[in-house]
């Protein structure tokens, strides 16, 4: 019989499952008690990442408090597809109220908590809040900043799929540059999403001095768990942002979305790192440093950039974006 | 105990006593004073166990009692006018979520142009949101109302917004009765939910309801308004039973047997409108009044029987439906739908201005001998609206509306209206 030896770490990462891994380094995810928070059946699109996301997150989450956590949820892709009554994939008390008031309702749930916990009513229960990019950089945007600088006792999880893709994939604040969405259609002279504009809300939770900031994405299983199990370590305002590449609005392959992160994050125009009390404690290396043309290329948002010209100028803009990034976060790995 | 306070500090002296767990503030005139005499105590700890949380906006307070109420807390918090609309997205969801959450509205004008003084225009704009909505004529009324809106909303799971002229309530210091914390233990049971956010019993809250059942959520919202409508009067009786005082129920009849003309009219108001019908009763005018504390739900039957044996209706109220007439009127008109009399609208008090006695004598003199319009404008100043009228035919750039008036009326100091 022919001896094949096992490479861990091929990638970089954890590619070996669990079973191969001691008990220490398995992930929340494979582990057969996981608490399927968010449970099969829901009716999200083949290949979402805002899905595996949210379930990776409060998985993590749940295992980090024992079980004892409440969800606030922005309306939005989760909300739409996690719940059409009587169908419910939530395995975790959870509440939607509006678009833009996720933190806000949050901030009600823990101070609820708060004062139940010293009448003895109840035991220690932990709060998570959660909304795509636009329930979390736009509408929500003004509840977001009012719950971190209150230091209000809630994580506050971004799914950022770059876009609205639950009314349509119209643009956000989170959109990068010369994506093509439905409200930055990609005609004109300068197709797609306009340079100079958007915003980097970690850097802005950042600003806040919160105890804990950190991105993350779905391609980095153990290190997104790692980020939800430190933030629950933590009391007070914690905000994480996934990136959740989305099938449909960027135009890519519905099995391709891990790739798809993992280019993100590998080209440097998504940092990942981590930061607590505003000062950044770690990045997640880049490895294997890539152009963003790696990224682009495979994604219809960004088709415009290639035919019927190839578009140099705006992949140079994008490529100092990236290097940008790569810079000002520290992502290459030190020699 | 009897108390000569402001009218602000006797509400929030009433909602410590139900013992609020969370309660949100952000600062807008005239109910300020409320929520800061609510933080004094939660800082000093006399209000304890109670979390006092100071947000970024209206919006983000009933968010933030919209989470605190589905996790089972008691949730409170106040507003008016322009924070009443920047968060009426979240006062619908409090509402079709079935949260008890209590906030007192200190009526105030609605901008452009912006104005800080007292009408109904912000509470009635939110008319249909869902909300029960009582209306204070005193603060011995404002206070007594919160204790009743946190027993009925709580049993209801309705949130109740209680309502009180701005200023004219809030900031006037009155003698007030002040409960005691055992009366008002003895009235209101702690807060038992329907529905409670539970890591020992998770369900999904919020979820999205489609064509299949929406009308019948909608319907089960109107049921249990209309059930409030047994319920107020008995807890209003059960309040008399232990405060001692008639307060609340769904409408006050004044002086209405065998009155001719009726007055009706919610708040502050109807203690003008008494003075002056004692006055006319003297001189044999048969002139009573229906004041209406329960706006919402409308008690339709209690101001059809209060005004069934009248002559005429004068609906004097401090709010507009802009392109129509009044709002109450509206409301008042369904309860008369068949009787034959005679139905006045009139619009005063907008924005802040005197409702005078003189004005109102004047005005329901007319009335008895039916020489009013259909909708009248109370001491509306015809020049200046007729000037700018003029300006409008003239010029095509005629310039800022409001503006224009305060131009022409020059530097104001206290008016004699």
């Amino acid at each position: 019989m022919s001896y094949q030896p096992i490479k861990f770490y091929q990638t970089g990462t954890f590619t070996v499952g669990n079973r191969l891994l001691p008990p220490e380094q398995r992930s929340v995810q494979a582990q057969q008690k996981r608490y399927n928070s968010l449970n099969s059946g829901h009716r999200a699109c083949q290949g979402c990442g805002e899905a595996l996301g949210a379930r990776y997150a409060i998985d993590a989450a749940m295992e980090a408090t024992n079980g004892r956590l409440i969800c606030a949820n922005a309306t939005g892709c989760l909300e739409v597809f996690s719940t059409p009554y009587p169908e419910t994939s939530w395995q975790v008390p959870w509440i939607h109220s509006l678009f833009g008031n996720t933190a806000a309702v949050a901030t009600g749930i823990a101070a609820a908590l708060k004062v139940k916990m010293q009448k003895g009513e109840r035991r220690h229960i932990r709060v998570v809040a959660q909304g795509g990019d636009g329930g979390t950089t736009d509408i929500g945007f003004g509840c977001l900043s009012g719950m971190f600088e209150r230091n209000d006792d809630v994580l506050f999880i971004c799914y950022d799929n770059g876009g609205y893709m639950n009314t349509g994939i119209q643009r956000s604040s989170a959109t990068p540059p010369a994506a093509r969405t439905a409200t930055t259609p990609a005609v004109g002279e300068t197709p797609g999403n306009v340079f100079g504009q958007g915003k980097f809300v970690p850097a802005i939770a950042l600003a806040h001095d919160i105890p804990y900031v950190a991105t993350a994405t779905v391609a980095d299983l153990r290190d997104l768990e790692a980020k939800v199990r430190r933030a629950m370590e933590l009391s007070g305002a914690r905000y994480l942002h996934i990136l959740v590449p989305c099938p449909l609005g960027w135009g890519f392959a519905s099995h391709e979305t891990i790739k798809m992160a993992r280019l993100a994050k590998e080209t440097g125009l998504f940092p990942v790192f981590e930061a607590e009390h505003g000062e950044i404690t770690a990045v997640l290396p880049i490895r294997h440093p890539l152009p963003v043309e790696e990224y682009l290329k495979p994604q219809k948002r960004f088709a415009h950039l290639f035919a019927p010209r190839l578009r140099t100028d705006v992949l140079t803009r994008l490529q100092a974006l990236a290097d940008r990034n790569i810079q000002r976060y520290g992502l290459l790995e030190k020699p | 105990m009897l108390k000569q306070i402001e009218g602000s500090r006797a509400v929030a002296e009433a909602v410590a006593l139900c013992r609020p767990e969370v309660i949100c503030a952000y600062p807008i005139s005239p109910q300020t004073h409320i929520v800061e005499a609510l933080g004094e105590m939660v800082k000093a700890g006399t209000l304890a166990p109670c979390e006092f949380i100071n947000v970024e906006s209206e919006f983000a307070a009933m968010s933030v009692a919209i989470g605190a109420s589905a996790a089972g807390a008691r949730s409170y918090t106040a507003t008016a006018s322009q924070g009443l609309l920047f968060m009426a997205e979240a006062v619908f969801n409090a509402a079709g979520l079935g949260l008890p959450i209590v906030m007192t509205v200190a009526n105030r004008a609605i901008g452009a142009p912006i104005n800080i003084w007292n009408d109904h225009s912000d509470a009635l704009a939110l008319r249909d949101a869902g909300w029960i909505q009582l209306f204070a004529e005193n603060n011995q009324e404002a206070l007594d109302l919160h204790i009743q809106a946190f027993r009925l909303g709580e049993e209801l799971s309705l949130p109740v917004m209680v309502c009180m002229d701005g200023f004219i309530l809030t900031h006037a210091f009155e003698r007030v009765d002040m409960p005691t914390q055992e009366q008002v233990d003895a009235y209101l049971p702690p807060y038992e939910p329907r529905q409670v956010l539970d890591p020992a019993e998770p369900v999904s809250i919020g979820a999205m309801v489609g064509p299949e059942a929406f009308m019948e959520v909608r319907y089960l919202a109107h049921a249990k308004q209309m059930e409030a409508l047994k319920l107020i009067p008995a807890y209003a009786a059960e309040f008399k039973a232990i405060f001692g005082r008639d307060s609340g129920g769904l409408t006050h009849t004044y002086r209405c047997e065998d009155a001719e003309t009726i007055v009706v009219a919610m708040g502050s108001v109807l203690g003008t409108i008494k003075d002056v019908v004692d006055e006319m009763r003297e001189t044999g005018h048969k002139i009573g009044v229906l004041g209406i504390t329960l706006f919402r739900p409308f008690p339709l039957e209690a101001v059809r029987a209060g005004l069934k044996g009248a002559k005429r209706v004068v609906v004097l109220e401090k709010s507009m439906a802009v392109g129509l007439g009044g709002i109450l009127s509206t409301n008042v008109r369904m309860a008369l739908s068949g009787l034959h009399m005679h139905g006045y609208t009139v619009i005063a008090g907008l924005g802040g201005r005197a409702i005078t006695k003189q004005s109102l004598t004047k005005l329901f003199l007319e009335a008895e001998q039916d020489a009013l319009e259909h909708v009248t404008f109370l001491d509306l100043d015809w020049a200046i609206v007729n000037k700018q009228l003029e300006r409008e035919k003239a010029h095509r750039r005629s310039g800022p509306v409001a503006e224009n008036l305060l131009r022409d009326i020059g530097v104001v100091a206290a008016r004699n209206y």
